[in-house]
This record gives structure tokens, C-alpha cells and sequence, in this order.
């Protein structure tokens, strides 16, 4: 089985998003991720950026890692920082069917992240939080 | 990501190319608000050209919508292609708006 990995750290400010997204893209076209899911998980990969740069370090002070993985059978991402202790995943799902009017948009980002992945896991270690996002290779992952 | 603008009637057709992400969501909302401010309440967003949309973006045309429907004016989004229908999909956003194939059936529907 063929496994690579690699990493990249940047401070945690929405103008270093394009830096993650190129890292992100290369690993995963790289890896064999079809366009539709590298697209996919670009998304998921900006709602989870986004999240931790207002939710860890609302002053901007801090660093966000993302690694990559890369086998035979999936393409995994894992995006670290050492804010205080956050499961975006915990976030409740939005209703999709509350009229216009009413609608919060809050929950959207974690929507997307839950269904632009075939898999979302959340771990604290080290005073870290650890989202692991799974993209699966081949015809096991999800239809696009 | 860039946005030209063109009035078809008393509708203003706003064409938008590129990516609605975190980093340009917010020019994108001033670019709306300054057009609800003008006065141009009957907007249809045209997304033939746009790739990528992000919850950013989604909420940039939600409160767009909103701020619209308390004037009494309309928006109308039209031409998604394909990541960015999918979005809209899954976001249900396919429920609360009419979501139109052209922009020309998005200006039939604005009558």
C-alpha cells in the first residue's frame, strides 16, 4: 500500500485560507481524489478553518496545522489548534425547513462539513482539538 | 471574484464570476447592499460564472433576501452550476427560494 503525508502550519487569519486550500487541493489531486469531491472537500476544509479562526483565537492570535494523509483507500486531513477545548461538530444541525424569515444561517458550516466528507471526527489530545476529515478513494465514497 | 451589473427592465441582472468564499464574501455583500440602497429592489443574481460558493456566501444572500422582502423587493437567483447547485441543495436553500435555470426565466418570473 502506497501512504505519503505531509504538513503545513499558518497563523489563524482568514487571508492565510488561500494557503490551506492550494495545500489542501495539491494532497488531495495528488492522492486521486476525483474533481467533485476535491471541491467538496474544500468547502468542508473552509467552514472548518473559518470556525477556528472565530471560535479559538477571536484576536487572531494563534496557529492553525493541517496534515495530510494519503493511502490506497482514503485521503485524510486532520486540522489542528490549540484553542480551548471546541467540537464544531457538536454544533446542532440547522433546520433546512424554517421559513425564509425565520432562518438562522449558524450550523450551515458544520452541515456542509458532516456532508462534503464521507467522514468527520473530532478528538481533543495534547490541548489540541483535532477535526479528521475522511475522503475515501474509489467506489466506496460517496455518490457525486 | 468580480461583478458587473445590468438593468433588464425594473430588474437589475447582478453577474457574478469567481468564488464566493470568507475572504471575498464581504464585497460581495457590500456590492448588494449598495444596490438595495440605490434603490434597485428587484435583483437577480446570476451564478452561471461563479465555481465555488461557501456558507459565506449563502448567508450574503440570505440577508440580501431578507433586507429586500422588507422593501417589498424581490430576489431571484438564477443559473447555478454545479458544485454550487449542489450546495444549494444540500443547504436546502432549493426550499425557500425560487431557484431559476436562466436568467431569463428568472426575469420572466420577476414579470
Amino acid at each position: 500500500m502506497n501512504t505519503s503525508s505531509s504538513n503545513m502550519s499558518v497563523p489563524a487569519s482568514l487571508d492565510r485560507l488561500q494557503d490551506v486550500m492550494a495545500f489542501v487541493e495539491a494532497g488531495a489531486e495528488a492522492a486521486g481524489v476525483p474533481p467533485t469531491k476535491r471541491s467538496g472537500l474544500c468547502l468542508a476544509v473552509e467552514e472548518a478553518f473559518v470556525n477556528i479562526c472565530s471560535y479559538a483565537f477571536p484576536d487572531g492570535q494563534g496557529e492553525i496545522e493541517v496534515a495530510r494523509f494519503a493511502n490506497d483507500e482514503a485521503f485524510v486531513l486532520e486540522i489542528k489548534d490549540k484553542g480551548p477545548e471546541f467540537n464544531q461538530l457538536s454544533v446542532p444541525e440547522p433546520d433546512l425547513s424554517i421559513p425564509l424569515e425565520q432562518r438562522q444561517i449558524g450550523g450551515l458550516g458544520v452541515h456542509f462539513i458532516r456532508n462534503f466528507t464521507d467522514r468527520a471526527d473530532w478528538r481533543r489530545e495534547n490541548d489540541r482539538n483535532i477535526l479528521r476529515l475522511t475522503v475515501t478513494l474509489g467506489e466506496k465514497g460517496r455518490p457525486s | 471574484m468580480n461583478i458587473q451589473t445590468r438593468d433588464e427592465g425594473k430588474t437589475t441582472v447582478v453577474s457574478i464570476t469567481g468564488k464566493i468564499d470568507a475572504m471575498t464574501a464581504p464585497a460581495f455583500e457590500t456590492a448588494l447592499i449598495d444596490l438595495i440602497g440605490q434603490g434597485h429592489l428587484s435583483l437577480a443574481l446570476d451564478l452561471g460564472g461563479v465555481e465555488y460558493i461557501s456558507s459565506a456566501g449563502l448567508r450574503v444572500i440570505l440577508a440580501s433576501a431578507k433586507s429586500l422582502k422588507d422593501k417589498d423587493g424581490l430576489l431571484l437567483l438564477a443559473n447555478p452550476r454545479g458544485p454550487v447547485k449542489e450546495v444549494f441543495d444540500i443547504s436546502g436553500f432549493g426550499s425557500v427560494f425560487n431557484i431559476h435555470d436562466s436568467v431569463e426565466a428568472a426575469l420572466e418570473a420577476a414579470g
